[in-house]
């Protein structure tokens, strides 16, 4: 497949990771953040840490869509799927996840009409072929996503579609970065940057973590080459003695953004004075919500919703696992309790949370890779 | 302080306790093939019906009857849309449960089709499928001999579903059980088309591509393979959950690891990029006129032929090896050079595909 499998070569992966190794300062221990869960489900379906020294640890960070979603949101969007006449809208990803009683999944096999979409538009695109019902979509994401539904919430507008409505569950990601590099027990060489989020914000917005706080960012691209070539980079800002934001994606990510995007963005959103994540807790003007002007598109204010706040499962360690804190499989529930079939915490449900990355993908030590590859 | 291997040990022997049904409803998961299905059919059915012929958990039971060693396997199709580029639940119905009986060693004789329309059916539509179900059945060399019809009410059922049952007598005894380490897997051809061609003609996805559903009827190949190579260890196809889902089930039922070189998987470059924007691994999409074959290591090279000279086999391509350590697991060697564990598929709400 041409424009992918050149970014899966091994031979340019095995030359970058002998590079890669001659940078590692001996006896110094790296430790880098890749934001985005894209990335984790990159580094895990490619067995990319097989080219990495022992020396360089990627943890895995908080942007991964699904995983940050409290459960009381869940059970907030299944009250509404519940109510006679919705079509309830989503992307696939959220259906496995638990809220606090079962997922999108469980209440569709007890009579929710709950739909796969891929795209808000299909979401709008159903609420016209059927007027007699009431359509929202639930609306997830970091500002990857959030211009789609911004469009959305546009056209609808602009074409009077009067039956369609969004949760909006956006949220925006430098201040979930912000919490981590001033959460205390943690201790970052670089970032990874996110590809994709970049794609809309630019690489500027991440100038505050080089500036403030000494981190170097590589805004990544997703096949692990990219991912590959973005350690390399992170390890030549340090080997220099640097600490700015660089641009590895360059074929996708404008240094600017993208503005219309954002426009759209901006004017149909704002941001929430505080939102909940999932293990992270509240942190202050994290999430949007939809603009007073656009209220007839708001299921926030169309629908009664319960709003309970329901407590993360004690066992479960989802927080420290966003922070990067834990590696999946120090978590105290991982891969026993907490399975992809059985999910407790959300970084088991979607493919790009880290624990089900590791969990399908990674569960086998690097020891026993050359073990059994050996033999 | 806890390591690495012991919590991957745990794991593992979490994995080995039998799979409990908790939930209360049944999900679209339960049908999806993966594990939740697994756990339905075991903790259920299983658990319900238990004998020896069905214990084996294969594609078909075999059964003795006085002299008479025969094959018995059934499937239901509710695949929408009932047409689609390539075949339609008709030839699909049949192809199935011709397939599975081949894949059992088995040389297909007799089906029975049970119908279950929907009220306000359009009787064209119906006409189009049992004239493709007549021409695959003559294809497949097998009779169509008994049925039954049921009509639901509008909005009980989603146009047609059909059941067909198959009989067929054993010419080779196939088994997992023969399966050694050191064996090559082999495919019969470019992989998960069947499953990536369903789901673009739902037109739900507004993607658009050259391609058709794979959907044959795999007896003859699988008899010139077995005349050819009768060393073959088991055959089977791969359907539901795709060729990661067979691999799975071969390394856990022979206790051995399959390791599968992932840049030989043969995967059109239509079907693969499909799959890359939505974000699926074609390893775990379903075919329907393709299957696994497990030969020793020395006779892959004659059993390639065998393949490649058959019109429904030009694309085969060894993608695996069977080793001893480590037991019950398949892993991935990817095609950037690294390492991963294929998993078996849990439960996702993909559409309806057979």
């Amino acid at each position: 497949m041409r424009f992918v499998e050149e970014y899966r070569d091994a031979n340019r992966a095995r030359a970058l990771a002998e590079q890669i190794a001659a940078l590692c300062e001996p006896g110094r221990q790296y430790k880098f953040m890749e934001v985005c869960g894209g990335h984790t489900h990159t580094i895990y379906k490619h067995g990319l840490l097989d080219h990495l020294p022992e020396s360089v640890t990627l943890v895995h960070g908080p942007g991964c869509p699904v995983c940050v979603i409290p459960m009381g949101r869940v059970d907030d969007a299944i009250a509404i799927a519940r109510q006679p006449d919705v079509i309830m809208t989503s992307f696939g990803d959220m259906m496995r996840v638990p809220g606090g009683s079962g997922s999108f999944l469980d209440a569709k096999a007890a009579g929710a009409d709950i739909r796969m979409v891929y795209s808000p538009l299909d979401a709008l695109k159903i609420a016209r072929q059927n007027p007699d019902r009431r359509v929202v979509f639930m609306g997830i994401g970091f500002e990857t996503t959030a211009p789609s539904t911004a469009m959305t919430v546009l056209r609808a507008a602009a074409e009077g579609v009067r039956n369609f409505s969004v949760f909006c569950n956006h949220v925006t990601i430098l201040p979930a970065i912000k919490a981590i590099l001033d959460s205390p027990d943690l201790r970052l060489d670089g970032f990874l940057g996110p590809g994709h989020v970049s794609t809309v914000i630019g690489c500027r917005p991440y100038g505050f973590i080089a500036r403030d706080y000494h981190r170097p960012v590589v805004v990544s691209g997703f096949e692990p080459l990219d991912v590959l070539q973005s350690v390399h980079m992170l390890l030549t800002q340090l080997a220099q003695g640097r600490c700015e934001v660089e641009n590895q994606y360059t074929r996708v990510v404008p240094w600017n953004g993208n503005p219309r995007a954002l426009e759209a963005i901006n004017r149909t959103m704002e941001l929430r004075p505080y939102f909940e994540w999932r293990g992270l807790g509240f942190i202050s003007h994290s999430a949007l919500r939809l603009r007073e002007e656009y209220a007839a598109f708001d299921a926030e204010r169309i629908f009664q919703i319960p709003g309970v706040r329901v407590a993360d499962p004690k066992a479960c360690q989802c927080g420290e696992v966003l922070k990067g804190v834990l590696k999946p499989w120090e978590c105290k529930v991982f891969g026993t309790a907490c399975t992809p079939e059985t999910p407790i915490g959300t970084c088991m449900v979607s493919s790009e949370g880290a624990c089900a990355a590791y969990y399908n993908f990674g569960r086998f030590t690097r020891r026993r890779t050359e073990e059994v590859t050996r033999a | 302080m806890i390591t690495e291997e012991q919590v991957l040990e745990r794991i593992r022997r979490a994995r080995e306790r039998r799979p409990r049904l908790r939930d209360e409803r049944i999900t679209l998961a339960h049908g999806a093939g993966g594990k939740a299905t697994q756990s339905l059919i075991e903790s259920t059915f299983l658990e319900a019906f238990r004998n020896p012929a069905l214990e084996r958990l294969a594609d078909g039971a075999v059964l003795e009857a006085d002299e008479a060693r025969l094959v018995l396997t059934t499937d239901g199709y509710v695949v929408s849309p009932l047409f689609f580029p390539g075949g339609d639940i008709g030839d699909l119905a049949v192809n199935g449960t011709v397939n599975d009986l081949a894949v059992m060693g088995a040389r297909p004789l007799y089906l029975s089709a049970a119908f279950i329309l929907e009220e306000g059916f359009p009787t064209d539509d119906l006409r189009r499928i049992v004239t493709s179900m007549a021409e695959a059945a003559a294809a497949a060399g097998v009779d169509i001999v008994t049925g039954d019809t049921k009509v639901v009410g509008r909005g009980k059922a989603d146009g047609c579903y059909i059941t067909t049952t198959g009989v067929g007598v054993v010419r080779h005894a196939l088994s997992v059980d023969r399966v050694e380490p050191g064996d090559a897997v082999l495919v019969s051809g470019p992989i998960a088309e069947h499953g990536v061609t369903v789901m673009l003609a739902r037109g739900e996805l507004d993607i658009e591509a050259d391609l058709t559903s794979d959907t044959a009827p795999l007896h003859d190949i699988v008899a010139a393979l077995l005349e050819a190579v009768p060393q073959t260890r088991m055959l089977r196809d791969a359907t539901r959950g795709g060729v990661a889902t067979v691999l799975n089930e071969i390394a856990k039922a022979s206790g051995t690891a399959v390791v599968v070189d992932e840049s030989a998987v043969p995967v059109r470059p239509q079907v693969g990029g499909a799959c890359e924007l939505l974000g699926i691994d074609p390893l775990y999409v379903a075919c329907e006129g393709r299957f696994l074959a497990v030969v020793p290591a020395e006779c892959a090279e004659a059993a390639l032929d065998v393949l490649r000279s058959h019109p429904l086999g030009a694309g085969a391509a060894r993608i695996a090896t069977v080793q001893d350590d480590p037991p019950g697991l398949v892993l991935g060697r990817t095609a950037f050079g690294g390492t991963r564990v294929i998993d078996t598929l849990v439960g996702d709400p993909l559409p309806r595909i057979c």
